[in-house]
């Protein structure tokens, strides 16, 4: 029997993500692709291109806009848009504040992060999306390296930790009942610095806020934080100019910069190769309790 | 660089995930601000310092209960490999779990308490490991601090594993002397057990061989999706896309759809503006063929030369997922590749006692029983023997009435 080497990793990675997309357009009748103008949905979007091309994507892609979003995700957001030639969707949380579905949160630390949960599900409900797939990976956090690629949600959106199915070989089971709707996760194997050298060895480009820039910012329990009238700034709030970047890109009052010299893709791989903070570190949201995202994921949470 | 996919299987409290939390602290794969909730958690080693296993129990249940329920994935790497370790609980009742992790590995470390030797659980994971496959096993004697580092105490625990591994017909097998809470002879060879003469964990797991099987022999492309963009400029483009599940495809073999059996050659092989002389296993593509053939989802892409089986009545192993037990008389469904079709438990042969590996005559399957059954399908499966080539030899049994995953299979043979 002859015998070679395994794929390099990076192919292998890929390859398994294509896989798991096209099962995805095999076994659904409504997917959608969750886009949030991340590099990690950026990199789905890639991957979608190697699944498909030059046929159409099988799915429209869906953004959660929570109306606090950097400006630069937007532009970007539409410009890929026009270039692929694909339906975008677009849920705003906006829209559930108005219809009285959530309420606004006060105060100095009030963020619409949560609120989004409500919009997503609401979205899903409309569009009847029985599968959305999403970026999330299994190093981000100790809730997510427990969930299954297809995690499958009831109709309230709950993950059910201590039921999820068995999910052997490469052989996903995406059959539901009505209601139900199932989570994808093609790159729930890939690392931070996985994405980061997929997207330079794809010449893949992203939103500017990833790389170093000047912007003004103020220092919000112990974070740097773009300065923006979405964050309820008062006297209090000391605003300067810093060099900084950002390692996600989340609604504006829960994604904290980083004060960084990496303008250029390698810069920032040499970056995240030596540091010893991880990316969700830099989410304000993580750090309520140690259960904190499997609690929010069994409320629907992406 | 490759990826190195491995489990960690043992009993409770054998120290598998403080194996796990070890060789991401001292391979420096640990963030600061994990190991400050690290070291600011209040759930502390009895010599008070930091608990390892805070680190694969990522559910609150689990924390809560100090035990792992559910598989934990972790990744690392090294200079020399990346690795993704699936942490698998050991209690029985979550057996489940621990096959959902074993599926994808290609080695599996089991590990053993130096105090207790070899036990029961040791020998029902030692049996799955071998029945899902898993080429490579490591046994780790963990806990060596405890028993003074003896390489006697070693040496007869090793005796009783090769006897086991035997018995359930594991060939690879290879013993390292370690404790986890320590670091003996995890990533450094050990001062304490200057007996031992083998390599560090670490260094093991970096230098195996685990390549994949790339020969025509098992050319194996199970399709997908078919695209046809019907554009003015595109109309006759007609791309079979999936991942080569094993061997390897060339532009001109010659190929048979299954399980119709329809004959062609290929043509182009594509990855979106690439277009590769070979398609490896492993490689998702897209194939272009010779001649307008009926092929969709669910159709096993062959090389004319080898083929596999093909059958609706298939001998094979069993492993039972649910808390409600098989039932001979319902209809279920059964997932090979990208194929679904319904199938009937037609027989059942024999159940395992996993714990003593006798074989019983029962048609009893419950939650976490394995045996051997025949199983008889709607469709026919074009399948390969799970043993010779995993790929193309697992699949799962789907309840109909809840839509869950109730059964892992592996394939042995057409049923006479
Ligand atoms: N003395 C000693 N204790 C260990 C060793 N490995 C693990 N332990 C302890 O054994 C207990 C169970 O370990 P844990 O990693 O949670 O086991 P798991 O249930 O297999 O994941 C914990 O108290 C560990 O600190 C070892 O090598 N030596
Ligand atoms: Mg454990």
């Amino acid at each position: 029997m002859n015998k070679h080497n395994q794929l390099d990793y990076l192919d292998e990675l890929e390859a398994e993500a294509i896989h798991i997309l096209r099962e995805v357009a095999g076994q659904f009748e409504r997917p959608a692709l969750l886009f949030s103008g991340g590099k990690d949905s950026i990199t789905l979007v890639r991957l979608a291109e190697k699944a498909f091309r030059p046929g159409k994507f099988p799915f429209p892609l869906v953004h959660i806009d929570t109306g606090h979003n950097f400006i630069e995700t937007i532009e970007y957001r539409d410009a890929m848009v026009k270039r692929l030639g694909e339906r975008l969707i677009v849920g705003n949380v906006q829209d559930s504040i108005d219809q009285g579905k959530v309420v606004e949160q006060k105060g100095k630390n009030a963020s619409r992060n949560a609120l989004q949960t409500v919009t997503l599900l609401d979205t899903i409900a409309e569009h009847k999306f029985d599968a959305c797939i999403g970026g999330a990976r299994r190093d981000e956090e100790k809730a997510r390296s427990k969930e299954r690629i297809f995690s499958v949600r009831d109709e309230f959106g709950q993950w059910d930790p201590k039921r999820q199915r068995p999910e052997l070989w490469n052989i996903y089971n995406g059959k539901i009942h009505k209601g139900e709707n199932v989570r994808v996760f093609p790159i729930s194997n890939w690392t931070e610095l996985d994405v980061w050298n997929y997207i330079r060895r794809e010449k893949i480009e992203l939103p500017s806020i990833y790389f170093a820039h000047e912007r003004d910012t103020i220092v919000r329990n112990g974070q740097l934080m773009a300065a923006s009238p979405v964050l309820n700034m008062d006297k209090d709030d000391i605003i300067e100019r810093r060099t900084v970047r950002f390692r996600t890109v989340g609604d504006m009052t829960c994604t904290a910069a980083v004060a960084s010299d990496a303008f250029l893709i390698d810069d920032i791989i040499n970056e995240i190769s030596e540091s010893k903070i991880s990316e969700r570190g830099a989410r304000m949201d993580d750090k309520v309790s140690e259960a904190a995202m499997e609690d929010r994921k069994k409320g629907g949470y992406f | 660089m490759d990826i190195l996919k491995f489990i960690t299987a043992g009993s409770v409290d054998d120290g598998k995930s403080t194996l796990i939390g070890r060789l991401l602290y001292d391979s420096d794969s640990i963030l600061a601000d994990q190991l400050e909730a690290l070291h600011s958690s209040n759930r502390k080693n009895d010599d008070g310092s930091i608990d390892l296993a805070i680190l694969t129990d990522g559910l609150k249940a689990e924390r809560e209960q100090g035990i792992t329920i559910d598989v934990a994935y972790k990744y690392f790497q090294t200079e020399k490999r990346k690795f993704i370790i699936a942490d698998t609980p050991g209690h029985i009742q979550y057996t489940r779990n621990m096959v959902t992790g074993a599926s994808n590995a290609n080695l599996a470390i089991i590990l053993i308490d130096a105090r207790k030797g070899v036990i029961e659980q040791t020998i029902r994971h030692s049996f799955l490991v071998a029945l899902l496959g898993i080429e490579q096993v490591v046994v780790c004697i963990n806990k060596m601090d405890m028993v003074d580092y003896s390489e006697d105490v070693y040496n007869n625990i090793l005796k009783d594993y090769n006897t086991l591994a035997g018995k359930v017909g594991l060939k690879n097998v290879h013993p390292i002397p370690v404790s986890a809470l320590k670091g003996d002879n995890i990533v450094n060879n050990s001062s304490n057990m200057s007996w031992y003469k083998g390599e560090s964990l670490l260094h093991f797991l970096e230098t195996i061989d685990v390549s994949v099987d790339n020969s025509t022999e098992h050319a194996r492309l199970p399709i997908q999706w078919v695209i046809r963009p019907q554009t003015d400029e595109l109309h006759d483009y007609r791309g079979y896309a999936g991942r080569v599940s094993s061997g390897s495809f060339k532009v001109n073999d010659k190929v048979t759809v299954l399980p119709s059996g329809f004959k062609s050659t290929i043509t182009k092989i594509e990855l979106l503006d690439k277009e590769p002389e070979e398609a490896l296993a492993g490689m998702s593509v897209t194939v272009h063929l010779k001649d307008e053939i009926d092929i969709s989802r669910g159709d096993l892409l062959v090389n004319s030369s080898y083929q596999p089986e093909v059958s609706q009545l298939i001998e094979a192993d069993l492993c039972w997922m649910d808390t409600r037990a098989l039932d001979t008389s319902h209809t279920y469904f059964i997932q090979h590749n990208s194929k679904v079709t319904r199938c009937k438990i037609q027989e059942t042969l024999y159940k395992v006692n996993i714990n003593t590996l006798e074989k019983e005559q029962s048609d009893d399957f419950r939650l976490n029983d394995i045996g051997r059954i025949i199983i008889k399908t709607a469709d026919p499966l074009a399948f390969d023997r799970y043993q010779d080539n995993k790929a193309n030899g697992g699949a799962i049994i789907i309840d109909s009435r809840t839509n869950v995953t109730v059964g892992a299979v592996m394939l042995r043979n057409v049923a006479d």
